[in-house]
């Protein structure tokens, strides 16, 4: 069987997987990272959202050989090792932008995402934009909405740091 | 998912020997249709040739044109600074197709290669008359699309780049399905000195199509209101669950004025 090596949350592994493996499938089935979610297996939910060399994208919808070499992060990657929350974790607990939390993991990824790429400010309009590809089915988002635009001066100060 | 050998070869001649060689090996450009296809089983490849490792990714002004790599994604088109200078109706696509996650994988090749009725970009290369560069040759978008999901494309050939030249005036309006987001009549104008090309997608039993009656009306006076009077017959057009062909008829000419009215 063919193998892949990448580094997920800072850790080097190498697994063995199939041609038709997809990128979630390793992390959940082979590396036990079950935080990153399958809900529609179809590219639209957003739920397996992770971060491959910096930017998210759909690990459903990447098989897991195109991730070899890569640097990948998921929602257990982002806490810090004493157990303080990513600044949009906490701001996620804060405006309580959840409720069943199927979605929070790759909503989370997606944001985070969404703020590193727009270090000037985010508006209202443009985080619901950058949150098309990520459905919730309970909050109606407006919470996930005011938790995205809380972290934005967080994050931003603390990469200034 | 069937399973299936996966190849990424690092040399253009290489994938295009593997490709050739299997009429059932199939290209891999950002999978973002690919793999969803290859999930439901609507395909069952030998070998999956990834085609990330060839170098096809970028983005050149010379002149008055602009090439954009095949391997260029989505997300890079939508935020290149030239060509929101140039083409701005093509940034303005790319920031419409499927979503951020989705932008960032997806590729203008693997698009243009797959040609689905009612995918964005087949539009603008259409109207802004460019030409898809291959391995082995030049096509121009007139010889390109050859009804949905057919290409002018050969066993085992590859699009390396596509070659757009710049217009004077150029927009994209997409009329879309809010689930989807596909176009459910989608129109990309681009004005030259010459006249001006118009392109549909979404609307099209055959796929992507120009105008000709629209393109002649609007050479003539670039305004919205050129385009009133232009009846399209229905004929031709799509009929699903997301609207009717007599629908569809009537978007072309509502989406088309929106896009002359956008057109900078």
């Amino acid at each position: 069987m063919p193998q892949v090596t990448l580094t997920v949350n800072g850790k080097q592994h190498t697994v063995e997987v199939e041609g038709r493996t997809l990128l979630v499938e390793l992390l959940r089935e082979k590396l036990g990272l079950t935080g990153t979610h399958v809900g529609c297996d179809t590219s639209q939910c957003g739920a397996c959202v992770v971060h491959v060399d910096g930017i998210s994208v759909k690990s459903c919808t990447q098989l897991a050989l195109q991730a070899d070499g890569t640097d990948v992060i998921t929602i257990e990657g982002l806490a810090e090792a004493d157990g303080t929350l990513h600044p949009m974790q906490e701001m996620f607990r804060e405006h309580h932008a959840l409720q069943c939390g199927f979605c929070t993991p790759g909503m989370v990824m997606t944001a985070i995402d969404l703020v590193q790429s727009h270090p000037g400010g985010l508006s209202e309009k443009e985080i619901r934009e950058g949150l098309e590809g990520n459905l919730c089915r309970c909050t109606g988002y407006h919470n996930i909405v005011k938790a995205i635009a809380a972290a934005h001066p967080l994050m931003h100060a603390k990469a200034a740091e | 998912m069937y399973d299936f050998t996966y190849q990424k070869p690092g040399s253009l001649a290489d994938a295009v020997k593997v490709l050739s060689g299997d009429p059932e090996a199939k290209a891999l450009a950002g999978g973002q249709t690919f793999i969803p296809v290859l999930k439901q089983r609507l395909n069952k490849p030998t070998t999956v040739v990834d085609l990330s490792k060839l170098g096809l990714s970028g983005i050149t002004v010379s002149g008055d044109k602009i090439t954009i790599g095949a391997m260029t994604r989505h997300a890079d088109i939508a935020a290149n600074a030239d060509i929101k200078a140039k083409i701005p109706g093509l940034a303005h696509q790319a920031s419409l197709i499927g979503d951020e996650a989705v932008r960032h994988r997806g590729t203008m090749g693997g698009s243009l290669a797959n040609n689905d009725p009612a995918a964005c970009y087949p539009s603008a290369l259409l109207a802004l008359g460019g030409t898809i560069k291959t391995d082995r040759r030049s096509i121009a978008a007139d010889d390109f699309f050859q009804g949905m999901f057919t290409t002018a494309l050969e066993q085992g050939e590859i699009i390396t780049a596509i070659e757009l030249p710049i217009p004077e005036k150029s927009a994209y309006e997409k009329f879309r399905n809010p689930a989807s987001r596909y176009a459910i009549v989608g129109v990309f104008v681009a004005k030259f000195p010459s006249g001006v090309r118009l392109a549909i997608t979404g609307a099209g039993q055959g796929g992507v199509f120009r105008h000709t009656e629209i393109e002649n009306a609007l050479s003539a006076n670039f305004a919205p209101d050129a385009i009133n009077g232009i009846v399209t017959p229905p004929d031709d057009l799509n009929s699903d669950i997301h609207a009717s062909a007599e629908y569809r008829a009537h978007l072309v000419g509502v989406v088309s004025k929106r896009a002359v009215a956008k057109a900078t």
